[in-house]
């Protein structure tokens, strides 16, 4: 039923579905081990803990396995926050870093369930952290502004670039930049639904890059790119597809983000679910502008 | 004033008993209405009497009833012949019978100097006088017992950093040693020191005073005080620990009592401010207006008042994370504070610990500053401010000094960019550029200068200039002309306020990656142009990647050693070089016409 159109497709209600659920799986997860998560515990403990829980819930695949960062690295602070290899850092693994009470933590996973693949991140702490609430409250903008500007159709670069001017505002930097490609989203792909278990290299879904390195290829040939930065690969209007947006604020030591499916049609756009963790977050504070995001 | 100078004419003298001395008292102020008013009593050191008061007895009195004495052995009050009669508990003694008889209900407030100060610790930390002191403020004079555990922890920990504090305490202290020889001081005294005194403090401590009609005998006897007391003191001392509120003002530049010495008081003080003053040791003389309000503002707050901004600041607070401190107790100002360099440095500031006020001309962008430092811990406040507007910035001044006090740091950072032909800078251009980038460093640092000297504060004032400063460049004539002027004007005040312990910095940053380069100003060029310029020099300035944090952090590091000047990124340090090896090479450069 996929429709076929030059820049990407339109997916169907039933896709949508799918992507959801998967998308709900990864949050559930996060949740699931947010909760487990206790002072001592390792990056590479909790990453390990959440691997666990997705292939236990059904997850066969993903775009990447979770990733965990603790303290400071939250806010890709020292090694992680360079940039090596063309963009990619060996230093996002997740390391040896322990855990400790008011410590923020960031948990980012990318499970594929039945084909469909969401990438979520997940911000939080073990007790208190005035600087991570702050950063979680005003993450809320980003997602009004990123969907607003989506659907006046700017260039993604130029989006990009009003994220860039908002964290200047806020005082916060960017830390997406840190991520490969300097990437404030990705494109994600529908896969081939089967029970099998698929393999990573690197920690990185091999089919799912598969997609993703035949997208730029494709995005190559026809002007846009599935790595949404605001470099100039960007200078093109929202392509239809699935975009895993992933605004990430560093503030001192602290770092927090979220990451959603913000689904592209051609006329309009809209995020995946509005039943999220961070939204639900914001509804509970009783943060002013939610009303608009509904 | 007039009741000030009356109340200053005519002290009621008591003649007080205390054992078999008697003590020459004098109060002042309303006497009619004795219990209306909270009583101050002043304590004087050593080779003073209460004349060593005179400057501020005035001015408390309009408000308070103040009680000097003479302590024994100085001035009208009896000489004791031994010298055991000097010991601190009948100095205690003598305190508690002065208060018995001016205030006998009402806890008084104690303000004491050089040795006063040191008995009155020995008054606020025994039984004697519980209860009956409400609050504490000590002038250069520590707790001799408070001296004898610092020494020895000092000792004992056998850090060579912590003996040399010691060893430099007692270089501070050589007097004491010859105090201690029989005859060698009362004779000085009596061979013409005391003739010689006024000139001495004038000489040494640009202080003008009177002699005092009994500053022979003041100077004889007085030396008892050390004889009775420190050897015994410094070498067995006892545990003295008060819950009275106790107010520390302290003389940086005292010739005779070491700041080190104050290391680790809070361990012995519930309830501690202290307050820094450029100065030397005869503070009530040197600063008596300083005095007076420091004085007045914990007496009121302590008598219920509100506590002002500039004392909740002096508050000594232990138990902030150690390390995070640096900055405890000074006020910040930052102009442009609302981005770039200026939140960097404002943020930087209040992680250590600082008071900090964003003053911007984006109000929003200011508040958003104090914000984000009230994030990291700091009290923070915003003002909008136009820095080039005369009227605008004295009455930002004027709120600071009312509200918060002088303060200690103050970053001129406010800026704008403009480049382009100087033939095709017009008047307009110039004005506009000279009114923030010149205009405003010069009242910032002169407002606040000003300032600062009043409160004898040794501060910083940072001004933030540029190394094209000292590079110059056909395409940035106005810019560079202004941060030139920025850079002089901070060398000829630096030389100014050298004398009054305040520091002056230029900061000269090479290409940092600030909001300035998004709104520099293109001159000569279209909309268009000049859109397109911006966007290559942002880019230019982006690949540089020097980040304002790179300048905020070289300010901190000049602040903390005193640097005079601070260069920021390579090509800085290159210009500099430059400038100065080969400036004909440096002009032949400037003619080269850089396209963004």
């Amino acid at each position: 039923m996929n429709k076929a159109t030059n820049k990407g497709w339109d997916p169907t209600i039933a896709d949508l579905d799918g992507f959801r659920e998967a998308q709900k799986l990864a949050y559930r997860c996060a949740e699931a081990i947010a909760d487990e998560l206790t002072p001592g515990m390792t990056e590479r403990e909790a990453a390990a803990l959440m691997q666990r829980w997705l292939t236990a819930n059904g997850a066969n695949d993903c775009f990447h396995q979770p990733f965990a960062w603790f303290g400071d690295r939250t806010a890709f602070r020292g090694f992680i926050g360079f940039r090596h290899f063309g963009g990619f850092n060996p230093a996002f693994y997740p390391g040896s870093r322990k855990l400790e009470e008011n410590m923020p933590y960031i948990l980012d996973c990318a499970p594929t369930l039945n084909g469909y693949t969401a990438d979520i991140g997940y911000s939080g702490c073990i007790g208190e952290n005035r600087i991570l609430d702050k950063l979680m409250d005003d993450l809320l903008e980003y997602r009004l502004l990123i969907l607003d500007q989506v659907r006046q159709r700017k260039q993604l670069s130029e989006i990009s670039q009003a994220v860039d001017r908002l964290c200047a505002r806020h005082g916060y930097e960017p830390r997406h930049k840190a991520y490969p490609f300097q990437v404030l989203a990705h494109r994600v792909e529908k896969l081939e639904a089967d029970e099998k278990k698929h393999r990573s290299v690197l920690n990185f879904g091999v089919r799912n890059i598969g997609k993703l390195v035949s997208d730029v290829a494709k995005g190559r040939r026809e002007g846009w790119s599935p790595l949404w930065s605001s470099g100039h690969a960007s200078d093109h209007a929202p392509t239809p597809g699935l975009w895993a947006v992933e605004p990430h604020l560093g503030f001192r030591g602290v770092g927090a983000k979220w990451e959603e499916l913000l689904v592209v049609t051609e006329e309009d756009a809209f995020w995946l679910d509005d039943d999220v963790p961070q939204v639900r977050r914001w509804a509970s504070r009783g943060l002013e502008p939610l009303a608009k995001a509904a | 004033m007039s009741t000030q100078i009356k109340a200053q004419a005519e002290p009621q003298t008591l003649r007080v008993r205390s054992g078999d001395v008697e003590l020459a008292v004098k109060v002042y102020g309303d006497t009619k209405q004795p219990a209306k008013q909270p009583v101050i009593v002043l304590v004087h050191g050593y080779p003073d009497s209460n004349h060593v008061w005179n400057k501020v007895v005035g001015p408390l009195s309009a408000r308070y009833r103040v009680v000097a004495y003479d302590v024994r052995g100085a001035g009208e009050s009896t000489v004791p012949a031994h010298t055991a009669a000097y010991e601190l508990e009948h100095l205690v003694a003598d305190l508690a019978a002065v208060v018995d008889a001016v205030s006998p209900e009402q806890p008084i407030h104690l303000v004491a100097h050089d040795w006063g100060s040191i008995q009155s610790w020995e008054a606020v930390s025994t039984e004697r006088l519980k209860g009956r002191i409400a609050s504490y403020t000590s002038i250069s004079g520590p707790s001799l017992d408070h001296a004898g555990y610092w020494v020895m922890q000092r000792l004992r920990s056998a850090a060579p950093g912590d003996i040399a504090k010691v060893a430099n305490q007692l270089m501070h202290s050589w007097y004491i040693g010859a105090f201690h020889l029989p005859l060698a001081a009362p004779l000085a005294w009596k061979l013409g020191l005391d003739q010689l005194w006024p000139k001495l403090l004038e000489r040494f401590e640009g202080i003008r005073a009177e002699s005092t009609p009994t500053q022979t005998s003041d100077g004889r006897h007085g030396v008892n005080l050390y004889r009775a007391n420190v050897a015994k003191r410094l070498l067995s001392p006892r545990e003295r620990r008060t819950s009275v509120p106790v107010q520390l003002v302290v003389p940086t530049r005292d010739r005779f009592v070491s700041l080190e010495l104050l290391d680790g008081l809070d361990q012995w003080v519930d309830q501690m401010w202290r307050r820094d003053v450029a100065a030397g040791h005869w503070l009530q003389l040197s600063h008596p207006e300083l005095v007076v309000r420091y004085v007045s503002e914990f007496v009121d707050f302590i008598e219920g008042g509100e506590e002002p901004a500039s004392l909740h600041r002096a508050r000594v607070r232990s138990g902030r994370k150690p390390g995070n401190d640096k900055y405890a107790g000074k006020l910040a100002i930052v102009t442009g504070g609302g981005s770039g360099i200026g939140r960097e440095t404002l943020l930087a500031l209040a992680e250590q610990g600082a008071e900090v006020v964003a003053a911007d001309i984006d109000l929003a962008a200011a508040q958003r500053s104090a914000e984000l430092a009230e994030l990291l811990g700091a009290t923070a406040h915003a003002r909008k401010v136009d820095v080039g507007d005369a009227k605008a910035m004295e009455s930002f001044a004027a709120w600071v000094a009312k509200e918060l006090g002088a303060p200690d740091i103050v970053v001129n950072n406010a800026g704008i960019g403009m480049a382009g032909n100087f033939l095709d800078t017009s008047t307009a251009d110039w004005e506009k550029i000279l009114h923030v980038n010149l205009w405003g460093v010069i009242h910032g640092s002169r407002l606040f200068g000003k300032q600062m000297v009043a409160a004898g504060k040794s501060g910083h004032i940072v001004n933030v200039a540029s190394a094209l400063a000292f590079a110059p460049s056909r395409m940035l004539a106005a810019y560079a002309t202004s941060k030139a002027a920025v850079a002089m004007l901070s060398d000829c005040l630096r030389a100014e306020l050298a004398d009054q312990g305040i520091r002056v910095i230029s900061v000269c940053p090479g290409v940092i990656d600030t909001p300035i380069t998004g709104n520099t100003r293109f001159v000569g060029v279209s909309e268009e142009e000049q859109t397109r310029r911006r966007d290559g020099a942002k880019k230019l300035y982006q690949r540089r990647n020097l980040k304002p944090q790179a300048v905020s952090a070289a300010i901190l590091k000049a602040i903390d050693n005193n640097r005079q000047e601070v260069l920021v990124g390579s090509e800085a340090h290159g210009a500099r070089l430059l400038s100065r090896l080969s400036p004909a090479l440096s002009r032949r450069l400037a003619r080269m016409e850089l396209s963004f």
